[in-house]
């Protein structure tokens, strides 16, 4: 096993760095690089998004009236104050004032909560509706006027033998439901990340308690963070791309 | 910390618990070799009866059962063998030794990564047990979406791409951070600048697989719409997607080869290489023009004929800095003093089939050849010139010069030559009759041929069992090296390099007793 | 320069040609043999460069093998000037074999606006091709000599790619959307057409041969009575070559009633209790195959669903009578 060093100054590195610093330096290079993968991989995505709004621009424009820009519009906000609270967070850490640290972490993540529990009224609502993404999507504007007091009643129709009755919905632009592909998968895959997210800050918390961080050392809480922000920067991209275009 | 005489990473703690979780990298590169080789056999065994199958023109096994082995083979040998090969297990042992590194940056990371490829693998192996994949390695939709297997096959892909993309995060770190006192960028070996170009590409490249790879898989399981079309989606735009990683990971496959040649040359011409800076900038060359020619594989695909052109013209430009290193080892030779021990065999080898490869690439480059070629034998054979020929010759060569530094042992040298006759024989014996058969027009991904195919193809399947002989007279070689092996010194080649220099064999666990302070360049002969 | 260097290579090479049995095959019109030419000067710039480094290569390994272990060498750090030519040599031969192919690619990207369409569907696995006459043929693609003919290609499942070799051209099938080829064949006879986008199990087996005709015979065979080659014939002969004409045998045998790896086999299946993937099953009847041929996804035998589907062929009411006729004849 790789084993750690105690230096001079009490602090810990592994044996293969020189110091505590260049070990910090080192984790939060390693922290950006892996920041750019994640970039590469949700640029992927809005590329994807992008060509296919170029080819049916109507499917774009209808499906974006489906969101309410409120709902996306709150959690912009509950996300970039959770973005601020975190890097207060580090700011805290930094000239040692811990339990604020810790109170700040703790808004990061019930922010968290907040934009999980809007999404996900958001998806039952369009679970609801029948807004699903693909060979799923059940929406017809005749169920949706019906359907305005949620009863809990699913509508399992299966999508085909709907296909075969778009006469009813000629409103509706063909291949409607790619919208909504892109919508449950560009969100679904975001709010995974908030979850992981989350989860980093939980366990930033944990460790905090445990006073495994000082005012030099706190790479973890450092990453949690620059993910936080990432999600953040995801997120802002992908509110205007789904809600307002 | 001090050492017992005779301590090395291998002795230094005991038993399989140990090995399963240790964070050296060099046990780590040893738990890659078994492995890769592992893969190298299960894929080597899918090419022999695909050859078996491929003997006469008429179908010896089912259709789909074929169909299943190109998949299969073309599946491990991609994600499982050429990509993992070089930097996880070739580099992952000597990538901090060359730089006087104690280990990679985040050793828990690099244990990780090799655990992602492990699960990757199991899981699609696990398709072996349900219905098998026939998608062909490349996941074409909409077959891939009619046809089962895919989820499985895409998800163990998926979890492997995790793996690449740790271990070039992991090597980004390690080349910036943990170089020795005195370690320029200018002063690192080619084999540094090499693994580097490569975790570039890994980092960038790989996370695009991801993210096509899942919206496949969704496209699958929930007919999302996005790739098929009869829900709407485009699925050229599958290809554009797929091959925006693909492409690029096809350097991933050979630049790190490159850097093994460029290290076994120089030791064994006993001179220091020609162009240091000209080889080092065209790896990060290669790798930067890498991300702007995938639609080379598309030209026939129904992209506009515009992008065809633009795509063609950037691929030219791969060849140039291509073309400059391939000369530049061949000026480091020039007035050298030539060793040919088997090494330097496989890194003659290398250059003999690479630039077969890389003419033949050229010659798909070209617009209206490419359209008579592609997907014909032509472009099979091509590119097993450029990854069997170069890749794996560079692996084989890297393995042979490092062994000594990996066990500490010497292997037998008539053998490791013997099945360098073989394989490099037997290879073009495969190989070369392909290009003529692909220019004839035979298309490839066939289970039964026409008639007037046949005699080529004969030659090609006994020239693939030679190719199978020699690696197993290789296998023997390099097992009885680490259990029977003489002794090996420190240096047993004369390298300049710092595992050669600074390092016991097998190296002890902190790899160097003292950090190295490095005042001069890592080629320094004749001086 | 270009049309220079192509005519040296050419000349080389018709001659050398002539007596390789493999490479290129014989080049069916002008444009064909001119991708030739340019095939064959690429094939000399590469045979000049692997002489070079290969040979250059050898000859260091003996002239300069290690005479002892006390060798010294020089220190030759690098050449600009050198380095300079060998990268900018390549990259003029690169930027001249661009162009040229670009040219050619270009020219075969462009249909002239008089060109004879003619319909390409490609199926798992087999083609169609449609026409404007009405006429249609499976695997079968005739063609007029001397004319421009453009081929209008789309697929009904998956990718396909259409190539002929002995034209040099090729273009990828694509559903849901038209891709075209055209091209303008000289010499009268039967050619080679292959698919060469993987499309699944008997990829391999999906041949066509196309057939140039001189104008005349072209035009004498598409007005020609579509009856003409039934005549005389009983109903299940008729069904019997409809089926093998319509490439139905690519999937299912109808000599026996075991099911194959991608198709239920069809022998005696009148009256024979077929199960379904939706869980429904019946006795198979005449009502039953023709519904399957008019309708081939409504009833999937269980052991075929999610496998490869059933495309939607053109058939006419005498066709399917044909067909219903053959598989209820005795074949043994």
């Amino acid at each position: 096993m790789a084993h750690r060093i105690t230096d001079t100054d009490g602090s810990h590195y592994a044996f293969h760095y020189k110091n505590s610093n260049h070990e910090f330096e080192a984790s939060k290079f390693g922290i950006w690089v892996f920041l750019c993968t994640e970039i590469l991989m949700f640029g992927g995505l809005f590329v994807g998004y992008i060509l296919n709004s170029g080819k049916y621009p109507e499917v774009f424009e209808v499906g974006a009236t489906f969101l309410d820009w409120k709902l996306g519009f709150l959690n912009t906000v509950i996300l970039l104050f959770s973005s601020f609270t975190i890097a207060l967070s580090i700011r805290n850490i930094q000239i040692g004032e811990q339990k604020k640290a810790f109170n700040n972490l703790l808004v990061t993540v019930l922010c968290g909560f907040g934009f999980m529990g809007v999404k996900g009224y958001e998806y039952s609502h369009k679970f609801h509706l029948g807004l699903l993404p693909g060979k799923f999507f059940n929406y017809t504007p005749h169920t949706a006027e019906s359907d305005s007091h949620p009863t809990g009643e699913a509508d399992e129709k299966p999508a085909r033998s709907n296909a075969s009755e778009t006469s009813h919905v000629s409103e509706l632009p063909k291949n409607m439901p790619m919208y909504f592909s892109f919508y449950f998968v560009m969100t679904g895959i975001h709010g995974t990340h908030v979850i992981i997210g989350m989860c980093l800050i939980l366990w930033a918390m944990l460790r905090l308690k445990r006073g495994d961080f000082d005012p030099k050392h706190y790479t973890f809480v450092e990453g949690a963070a620059l993910f936080w922000h990432l999600v953040d920067l995801v997120w802002i991209y992908l509110f205007p791309l789904l809600y307002l275009v | 910390m001090s050492y017992a005489a005779g301590s090395n990473y291998l002795n230094h703690e005991k038993g399989l618990w140990s090995w399963l979780t240790t964070l050296d990298h060099k046990r780590i590169g040893i738990m890659y070799m078994i492995s890769v080789f592992t893969f190298f056999f299960i894929g080597g065994v899918f090419a022999m009866l695909m050859r078996l199958e491929l003997f006469d023109p008429g179908p010896l096994f089912a259709a789909q059962t074929y169909n299943q082995m190109m998949t299969y083979h073309g599946a491990i040998m991609t994600f499982m063998v050429i990509i993992p090969g070089i930097p996880a297990f070739i580099g992952n042992f000597t990538l901090p030794l060359l730089i006087g590194a104690k280990d990679v940056a985040f050793p828990r990371v690099n244990l990780l990564s090799w655990y992602c490829l492990m699960v990757g693998a199991a899981i699609s192996f696990a398709t072996l047990f349900f219905a098998g994949v026939d998608t062909g390695w490349t996941f074409y939709t909409p077959y891939s979406i009619q046809t089962s297997g895919t989820v499985l096959m895409v998800l163990g892909a998926f979890v492997m791409g995790f793996s690449s993309i740790l271990t070039g995060l992991n090597f980004i770190v390690t080349v910036h951070k943990l170089r020795a006192p005195g370690m320029t960028f200018f002063r690192m070996p080619l084999m540094v600048w090499a693994l580097y170009s490569t975790a570039v590409i890994q980092v960038l490249a790989t996370p695009v697989l991801a993210i096509t790879l899942l919206l496949l898989a969704f496209e699958k399981m929930f007919g999302v719409g996005i790739f098929d079309p009869n829900l709407g989606g485009d699925p050229v735009m599958f290809q554009h997607f797929f091959w925006f990683y693909s492409h690029p990971a096809v350097y991933i496959m050979i630049l790190p080869a490159m850097g093994i040649i460029s290290e076994l040359i120089t030791t064994f011409s006993r001179k220091t290489i020609f162009g240091y800076r000209a080889i080092a900038f065209s790896s990060i060359g290669i790798a930067a023009v890498s991300f702007f020619v995938w639609g080379h594989h598309m030209f026939v695909s129904g992209q506009s004929s515009f992008a065809g052109i633009i795509f063609s013209f950037i691929t030219m430009l791969v060849g140039v800095p291509t073309a400059i290193k391939t000369f530049n080892w061949v000026a480091t030779m020039y007035r050298g003093s030539i060793q040919l021990k088997s090494p330097m065999l496989y890194a003659l080898g290398f250059l003999f089939l690479f630039t077969i490869g890389g003419v033949t690439g050229i010659m798909l480059a070209t617009l209206a050849a490419d359209v008579h070629f592609h997907d014909t034998y032509f472009v099979v054979a091509h590119f097993h010139y450029v990854m069997v020929g170069g890749t794996l010759m560079a692996i084989m060569g890297g393995v042979y010069y490092w062994l000594p530094k990996m066990f500490g042992k010497m292997y037998n040298e008539f053998g490791a030559q013997l099945s360098f006759l073989f394989i490099f024989c037997g290879f073009n014996i495969t190989f070369f009759p392909q290009f003529l058969l692909g220019s004839a027009g035979m298309p490839r991904r066939y289970h039964e041929y026409l008639p007037e195919f046949t005699s080529l193809n004969k030659i090609s399947s006994i020239g693939a069992w030679t190719i199978g002989f020699g690696f197993l007279i290789a296998l023997a070689v390099i097992i009885h090296c680490i259990l029977k092996g003489e002794k090996a010194p420190q240096n047993p080649w004369g390298g300049k390099t710092l595992e050669w220099t600074h390092a016991d064999s097998p190296p002890i666990h902190e790899n160097f007793a003292t950090t190295p302070v490095v005042e001069a360049g890592p080629y320094e002969y004749g001086r | 320069m270009i049309k220079k260097l192509s005519a040296f290579t050419s000349i080389l090479f018709t001659s050398a040609s002539a007596f390789a049995e493999y490479g290129m095959p014989q080049a069916g019109n002008n444009y064909a043999s001119r991708v030739d030419s340019l095939y064959y000067f690429l094939l000399i710039a590469s045979l000049i460069s692997c002489i070079l480094v290969i040979g250059g290569m050898i000859f260091f390994v003996f002239k300069y093998r290690r005479k002892s272990e006390f060798d010294q060498t020089p220190y030759i750090s690098h050449n600009n000037t050198l380095e300079f030519l060998w990268s900018f040599i390549p990259f003029v031969i690169f930027m001249i074999v661009f162009v040229w192919g670009f040219l050619l690619f270009r020219e075969a990207e462009t249909a002239p606006k008089n060109a004879f369409e003619i319909h390409v569907y490609g199926r798992q696995w087999a083609w169609d091709f449609a026409y404007k006459s009405g006429k249609t043929t499976t695997n079968e693609l005739v063609v007029p000599a001397g004319r421009p003919v453009k081929l209008i290609m789309t697929s009904k499942d998956v990718l396909h790619s259409f190539f002929i070799p002995a034209l040099r051209i090729k273009q990828d099938v694509i559903p849901g959307r038209y891709t075209s080829l055209w091209f303008e064949a000289e010499k009268k006879g039967e050619y080679q057409v292959f698919c060469t986008e993987y499309c699944g199990a008997e990829h391999s087996g999906m041949l066509a041969k196309m057939k140039v005709l001189s104008n005349e015979k072209f035009e004498e065979w598409l007005s020609d009575d579509p009856m003409k080659e039934y005549e005389g014939l009983s109903l299940a002969a008729r069904g019997e070559k409809v089926v093998s004409k319509k490439a139905c045998t690519a999937c299912h045998n109808f000599n026996a009633d075991v099911n194959g790896a991608i198709a239920p086999g069809l022998k005696n299946l009148i009256g024979k209790k077929r199960n379904f993937a939706d869980g429904s099953s019946m006795i198979a009847d005449r009502e039953y195959i023709r519904e399957s041929l008019k309708y081939p996804q409504k009833k999937v035998v269980a052991a075929y669903d999610g496998k490869a589907a059933m495309p939607l062929i053109p058939l006419n009411e005498d066709e399917i009578t044909w067909i219903i006729e053959y598989i209820k004849s005795d074949k043994d």
